[in-house]
Formats: structure tokens, sequence, C-alpha cells
């Protein structure tokens, strides 16, 4: 099966083109910039690049793979926009795969771990992982503080490794292969994806106004 | 052999897919026009929340384009050039719909034009009235934009001549909606609380008309503010606040400023057509002054119905029908939106 990959969940731009044979997911070419505000310019041009080097047409492609957050917002929609409208008019699935897992599904520490990635204002996106990977709490957004693992992956974790009091490990973006493999028994399974939802964690920043301010004196 | 051109809008709280066909005599026809509102997530807040706006394009684009494409009874494969709005506009908002063009453009393997809003709010008449004469003159009124345009080619040759210094003039009917107690969007609710009121109780302030003004612009600021002054002070004494007549004298000075100015440039530079558009063109005084003093001077008035003038993804559709005629150079896959896009640039 052949995959289309992406992800604009972080400040990294992510896009790849792997197979899926039985358990094994082969990537056959990625694109990845690191550059929190090019997720737009880039990532329609990224996963062109992979399909080309990986000399595949965009047509023969079997499903996509799509991180859905949580991420800053605007950066997160621009490859969900892409991931919507290429499944639409390719007439293919899109399968939503958080971010973390995604992160997660490529950090092999042995142990117990967190993923941690930067959430902007101060605040890290985070969610717990058993030693086997799969997820068991979160995903959170909150201040970096111990969360109760000595161990955690993603650029949340190496930029605020000393609050968190973790010990660092790779990888730091969701990259092709752990996009792929996290979503990997959906796809297997053949089933429908479940909807294409981002994982925002917060609210808009939006005020209802006050009562309205008087121009004359009172 | 006619081409299918595919528009998306997603600058302001609107969601728009439309689809138009350019046929080989240059005629470009509706097919499809469907819209995806967030303006009741907006109305507590008084006006457009930026993240409520964004969130709710990426939820509603691709059902949205389901609808055009079902509406038309087209598949996407028919599709022959992608038009987006890539600005002006809000940019988290602009970059949902310019991130999806692009994406449609790839998997359909056909070009992407990324066009300029204001040109489309113009380009948007040819689907009713046919093409537009060269030169002629529009007038862009909405909650976002209040502009005199000079336009000699549609695709390829817009020229700013005026436009609001301050407030656009859709912004000054929300916040004088809201000094009357009156729902958002302001637009339809004064209009209908003018309908019942004499314009000619209150004696509001034109803007930008003293000598030395410049005589195109705009301003709206000075009148809300004017506007809010009064109701306050008849409050001050006790009295009930005439809503209606407040609404009639402040939209008779609103239709007044923009009449004026706008004939006054069609007739300065001997230009035989108006094009009113935006939301704010629905109005109806605006459009009944309008059609009086055009008829006085001479001038052709046109006016699309009131869902071709507001935000919608048929007047990108319809733009980018007339940049692919005029044969402009397709956008790269790489364009980025841009929130201040100039009005003179109609296509990246
Ligand atoms: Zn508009």
């Amino acid at each position: 099966m052949l995959v289309l990959a992406l992800d604009t969940s972080t400040p990294a731009v992510t896009a790849g083109v792997a197979t899926l044979a039985g358990a094994d997911v082969t990537v056959l070419a990625e694109r990845v910039t690191v550059n929190p505000r090019a997720h737009g310019e880039l990532i329609t041009p990224h996963l062109l690049a992979a399909a080309r080097e990986a000399e595949v047409a965009l047509r023969e492609v079997d499903a996509i793979v799509c991180g859905v957050g949580p991420g800053p917002f605007t950066g997160l929609r621009a490859g969900m926009a892409t991931a919507a409208a290429l499944g639409h008019g390719l007439g293919i699935n899109v399968y939503p795969v958080c971010g973390l897992d995604a992160i997660a599904a490529q950090a092999t520490p042995g142990e117990p771990f967190l993923v941690v990635t930067d959430a902007r204002r101060r605040e890290v996106y985070w969610a717990a992982y058993d030693e086997h990977g799969a997820r068991v709490d979160g995903p959170h957004v909150q201040a970096p503080e111990p969360l109760g693992r000595p161990v955690a992956a993603g650029d949340g974790a190496r930029q605020y490794a000393e609050r968190l009091g973790v010990r660092v490990v790779e990888p730091y973006y969701p990259a092709t292969a752990g996009l792929v493999t996290a979503a990997r028994e959906a796809l297997l399974a053949g089933e429908a994806p479940a909807p294409l939802t981002p994982l925002y964690l917060r609210r808009p920043d939006a005020v209802e106004p006050s009562a309205r301010k008087r121009v004359t004196a009172p | 052999m006619s081409r299918v051109v595919l528009g998306i809008e997603s600058s302001c709280d609107e969601t728009g897919i439309g689809l138009v066909r350019l046929h080989d005599d240059g005629r470009v026809e509706l097919l499809a026009d469907e819209v995806a509102s967030s303006v009741e997530q907006h109305a507590r807040f008084g006006g457009v929340v930026p993240e409520v706006a964004s969130r709710a394009h990426l939820e509603a684009l691709v059902p949205t384009a389901d609808r055009a494409f079902e509406s038309a009874g087209l598949k996407l494969s028919d599709v022959d050039a992608i038009a987006v709005t890539a600005g002006p506009g809000l940019a988290g908002a602009l970059l949902v719909g310019v991130s999806a063009a692009k994406a449609y453009a790839a998997a359909l393997e056909v070009p992407l034009y990324g066009v300029n809003h204001l040109a489309g709010h113009i380009a948007v008449d040819t689907l009713q009235h046919g093409p537009l004469p060269s030169p002629c003159l529009a007038l862009l009124v909405s909650g976002g934009h209040t502009q005199l345009l000079r336009v000699d080619d549609i695709a390829t040759a817009i020229t700013e001549i005026g436009s609001t210094v301050d407030d656009a003039a859709g912004e000054a009917y929300d916040k004088v909606a809201r000094v009357l107690g009156l729902p958002y969007p302001g637009g339809p609710p004064i209009d209908r609380a003018a309908a019942q009121g004499d314009p000619k109780v209150i004696a509001f302030p034109r803007g930008m008309t003293g000598p030395r003004d410049a005589k195109f612009d705009f301003s709206f600021s000075g009148l809300k503010t004017a506007v809010a002054r009064w109701v306050e002070n008849a409050e001050r004494r006790g009295e009930e606040v005439p809503v209606n007549d407040v609404a009639a004298s402040f939209q008779e000075a609103v239709a007044d400023v923009l009449t004026a100015k706008a004939v006054r440039a069609a007739t300065e530079s001997g230009i035989g057509t108006l094009v009113i558009s935006g939301g704010v063109a629905a109005n109806s005084r605006l459009s009944a002054l309008a059609r009086e003093r055009c008829e006085a001077a001479g001038i052709e008035l046109r006016v699309p119905r009131p869902r071709l003038c507001t935000d919608n993804g048929a007047m990108i559709a319809a733009l980018g029908a007339h940049v692919v005629a005029a044969g402009v150079a397709e956008s790269g896959l790489d364009i980025s939106a841009n929130p201040a896009l100039p009005v003179d640039v109609v296509s990246l």
C-alpha cells in the first residue's frame, strides 16, 4: 500500500511517501524543513518533491496520513487543509494521527516515556506512553513541570528538559515513518478513517465585548 | 473548448466554493455557488474573531466543495483551473483556502491562480451582467473594505482612486447597530429600522467632504462617533431614542457620501459605468440613491444581486476565469497568502 504522510503540527514541515506491506513501513522519500513560518508555502511543494523522488504519481497513492496536532493553530491547519483537499481531489481516505503518537512510534527508550512538543506561550503539549509506545495519558497542554516520567522525546522536551526533569531522546518532530506507523492499524484494517479533526486543546482567544464605551462624558 | 474554473474563498468569515464555465467567446457562466458562513459564531463577540473563522474554514471547506460539485452536476476531474483568494484578508483564514487550493491543484494536475479578493468583488458582476466595459468604475463597500477603483481590465489593470482612511462602511454599520441596541451584523437591521424612519430628522456629518479633504477618500469614524454622541445626549435628557430615525439619518449620511463621490469620480474621469459590490451594496438606500444619481449623470449602474455581493466562491471563480482568459501566467504552488495584498495585484 502506497501512503502519503504529512505533518505541520510542529516547526517542522514534513511530507513523505512510504509503502506499508504487512506491518513493514518503508519510507521511499521524505522532505522536511524546520521553519515555523513556512508551513503554508512548503507543504505542497514538499509532498510533490517527495513523490517525484519516490517516482510516484499522486494518483497512484492509496491513502494519506495526516498529523492533526496538537500544534499551534495556524501552521497545523495548513497541513490539515492540504491533506483534506488532497484526499478529496484524489478520492482517497485521509487518516488522522496524533502528532505526539507519531513521535512516540519512533522513540525507543525501552521504558515508559513522554512526548513533549512546544505549544508556545511557555507551554507544552504532552502525552505519556508505556514502554511499548502505547499512549496512556494525554494529549494535554500546560506549563512545563515534572510529569512523572524521566525520559521524553519531542522538541518541547529538548527545549524544557530542565523544567520537565527529563533525559531527552529523539525524535524531536513527527516524521513519515512515525506517522505511517501510528496509522498502521487503521490503514491495514482498511476501515473508514476517523474524522479529520484538529487537536487544538485550547479555545480561541476571544472576549465578549463589555458594555460599550461612551463617547461623551457622563 | 470551454473550461471549468473552481473558486475558493476564505478571507473572512465565509467559506465559499464557486464553479464557473469559461466559454470560448469569453463569457463566464455561473455553475455553482456554495457558502458556509461562521457569522453566527462571531455574533456574541460583535465582530469576526479570526481564530474562530479559521477553525470554521477548515471544517467547512471540503463539505462545501462537495455541495458545489453536486449542485453543478460536475466531478472534481472536470475542473480545468483553480482560483483562490490569496488576499487581502485575515492571515489564518486565507491560509486554509490557499493550502487547500494548492492541494486540489496538485491532486487534479491543473493550474492554480492566487487572486485578489477585491477584484473578485468586481468580477462577480460579469456572471450577472456580462462583460465589463473598459474602463469602468467600481465602488466596493463591505465590512472589510470601502474603495473606489478604476478598472481598465478586470484580469490585469485595476487602480485605486480612493479608499476609507479609517473604518469600512460595513464596520460603521456594525458599530452604530451596537449603539442602537440592534444585532450583529448591523447592515440588515439598520436597513430595516431605517425603512420606518425619517432620514431628515438628524443631519449627521458627511466625512471627508470638506474643501481640503481628499476628493475620493472616505471616513466613517467621525460619523459613528456623532451617532453615539447624539444617542447618548438623548438618553441623558431622558428622551426615548428614535431608533428608526437615527438609523435612517445615519444610513442617509453613508449612502450620500458613497454615491456622491462615486458619481463624481465617474463624471470627472469620463467613465460611463459604475459597479457597486460588496456586502453593503445590498443596502436598499445605497442602491436607490446610486440609481437616482447615476441616472441623473447618465451613468450606467450595475449592482450584482445580493447573493453575489457578499463574500463567496463564485466571485473568485469568475475572476479566475477572466485571468485564465487573459492568458496570465499561473501561480506557483509555493505562493503565500498575503493579508495586505494591494488592490492593483489582481493575481500572483
Ligand atoms: Zn469581501
